[in-house]
């Protein structure tokens, strides 16, 4: 075909396509638009609850960064003020450094306690749902209750935990008041009310794994230990991947623990960026820095997740 | 042997989690200076910390809120939610595939980005101190949407088609037919929304400010965290023990569906 040709043909084919895409937009009243009816209909709340409830507040997430303003006077322009602040504020900094030291705890602890028992109930056992039960229970208990509850065990003098310790001839531990052990003692804390969720999650995926995967590596003089991280964690992965992602938005979501246990403190030590955003939305009225901050740690949660995707995608490769 | 062993470990796994609510408990029918102990059945039992809790704050008000604002949000989730996901995946319309990818680009979005510009919209909207902010920023869920699109997409064409020829609309088809097919998916849901609205207690801490209207978990917390409870541990165990009860007698019933519909959240990644 000619160079010429193709033009010419495209020429006369143009209008005629481009008639009917108009068509496809704005079909003839009937038919047509008669079968998308329903289609709109029932979507037209959805779609209009996310564009006021979702779509506003996002648009003007952005506006509140560049402003200054307490709700009930006239916003104030102040262009990168709140962004500068924010990247000179201790305490924005402290609240990321006491959830990055939540997390390397909660983590760890929270996928071998969730593996380690979902391996244990993951055979023929009388009182299987009793066990897989309980061990749910804490996670769907509200989480002031749980934070109530653990208060009074963490307590020095007359909390369980101490007492416990005493009798074993241990010395008190302050959890709540000892500025290194406070984090900890929430991501404990908070390891013992999600775990049974990442329990039922590893068995779900536990019970994928082909049994004859295990056989033929028996057959093959393999450890259970071999067995172990050459089957099952490669096979666990989505699921490993899942834990990891779900359990880092929770300790970037951390607020009713540090809110009813601790306030913050001791000494800052288990301020969290959503405790600390509360603070200076409700008790300075500084709207547009909370904003700034629910920002900013938005963007961290986007980039931790991403990067946890990565390398374990990587790992699953190797 | 071996066995033994195993149902050693996994009940001692048991109590490490069961334990602590049974002695929260029992601590609430104690008096103050038995409860730093490990025993559970109390000495001299008293009401005297359900008495106190009752006294200080409406607390069954408290509960009362907490379920007209779930019920609501969660039988609103489940409506709009069907009717979204059934457009989604059985009728065809222009910007059909718009709407679905909205809906996966809103499951992005971190709620902490949100959080200020929707309270200060509640501000606006003179919906502080109202169940409207409660309720209405709750009433659709991008996640109950997609769950029902792909729970729909499963349920035979022909059976649709069927109903079309009959001369059923799209909407009797989705009540009279789908709905009845739907159970788990609505089971799902139900129970997941639910639990989320039941639980939250920041967006309430925000938005609300008037005892009379706040959600109970919100109630205890200030409860708790405020001087009323006048740092008396049996009381605020007690206020944390009403709290708890509701919740812990619907898992005692359906615990099975509880778990797996959460599991199955879990699983949507």
């Amino acid at each position: 075909m000619q160079p010429g040709e193709a033009n010419k043909f495209s020429m006369l084919s143009k209008p005629a396509a481009a008639w009917k895409r108009f068509r496809r937009i704005f079909p003839r009243r009937g038919e047509s638009a008669q079968k998308d009816r329903a289609g709109y209909l029932m979507t037209f709340p959805y779609v209009l609850h996310v564009i006021v409830f979702l779509g506003y507040p996002l648009a003007f997430a952005f506006v509140l960064i560049f402003h200054r303003w307490n709700v009930y006077t006239p916003m104030k322009w102040v262009g990168l003020g709140n962004v500068k602040l924010l990247a000179g504020d201790p305490l924005v900094w402290r609240a990321l450094a006491n959830t990055l030291y939540f997390l390397l705890i909660h983590i760890p602890l929270q996928l071998a306690l969730a593996l380690g028992l979902a391996e244990l109930l993951n055979r023929k056992l009388r009182g299987r749902n009793f066990f897989r039960a309980s061990y749910f229970l804490p996670f769907v208990i509200s989480g002031v209750v749980v934070t109530i509850l653990w208060q009074q065990l963490y307590a020095t003098e007359t909390g369980l935990i101490n007492v416990l310790l005493q009798r074993l001839g241990l010395p008190k531990v302050g959890w709540l008041t000892d500025p290194r052990v406070a984090m900890p003692a929430i991501a404990i804390m908070a390891t013992w009310k999600n775990v049974g969720l990442y329990v039922v999650l590893f068995l779900v995926g536990l019970q994928a794994i082909p049994a004859r995967l295990y056989e033929a590596a028996e057959l093959d003089g393999a450890s259970e230990w071999q067995k172990f991280r050459r089957i099952t964690v490669p096979l666990l992965n989505p699921t490993i991947m899942l834990v990891l992602v779900l359990s880092t938005i929770g300790g970037f979501s951390l607020f009713i623990e540090p809110y009813v246990m601790t306030g913050g403190g001791p000494a800052g030590s288990t301020l969290s960026g959503i405790l600390y955003l509360y603070k200076q939305a409700f008790t300075f009225s500084k709207m547009g820095y909370a904003s700034t901050i629910g920002f900013f740690w938005a963007l961290i949660i986007f980039t931790v997740v991403l990067l946890q995707r990565r390398f374990v995608e990587k790992e699953a490769v190797e | 042997m071996k066995r033994l062993l195993l149902y050693l470990m996994l009940t001692a796994g048991a109590l490490l989690f069961l334990y602590p609510f049974v002695w929260m408990l029992a601590a609430t029918f104690k008096p103050e200076t038995e409860i730093a102990g490990f025993n559970l059945i109390p000495q001299q039992p008293t009401l005297e910390s359900y008495r106190f809790v009752f006294q200080k704050i409406p607390i069954t008000r408290g509960l009362v809120n907490s379920l007209f604002v779930s019920i609501i949000v969660t039988a609103s989730v489940v409506l709009f939610g069907s009717m979204t996901g059934y457009a989604l995946s059985r009728l065809r319309f222009r910007g059909r595939e718009l709407i679905f990818n909205l809906t996966l680009a809103t499951m992005m979005i971190p709620a902490q980005l949100t959080l200020i510009p929707l309270y200060t919209m509640m501000v606006k909207f003179g919906w502080v101190n109202s169940y409207l902010s409660l309720i209405v920023p709750a009433m659709m869920s991008s996640y109950a949407a997609l769950l029902f699109r792909q729970f729909f997409r499963s349920i035979p064409q022909s059976l649709i088609e069927a109903a079309r020829l009959d001369g059923c609309s799209d909407w009797r088809i989705l009540f009279t037919i789908i709905y009845p097919l739907s159970k788990p998916a609505i089971t799902t849901v139900a129970i997941l929304t639910f639990m989320g609205v039941w639980n939250d207690v920041l967006w309430p801490l925000m938005v609300i400010r008037d005892q009379e209207l706040m959600t109970m978990p919100q109630m205890v917390t200030l409860f708790a965290v405020g001087g009323q409870a006048e740092a008396r541990l049996g009381v605020q165990l007690a206020a944390a023990t009403l709290l708890a009860v509701p919740i812990i007698l619907v898992y005692f019933f359906i615990q099975r569906y509880m778990i797996e519909s959460i599991a199955s959240s879990g699983m949507k990644g």
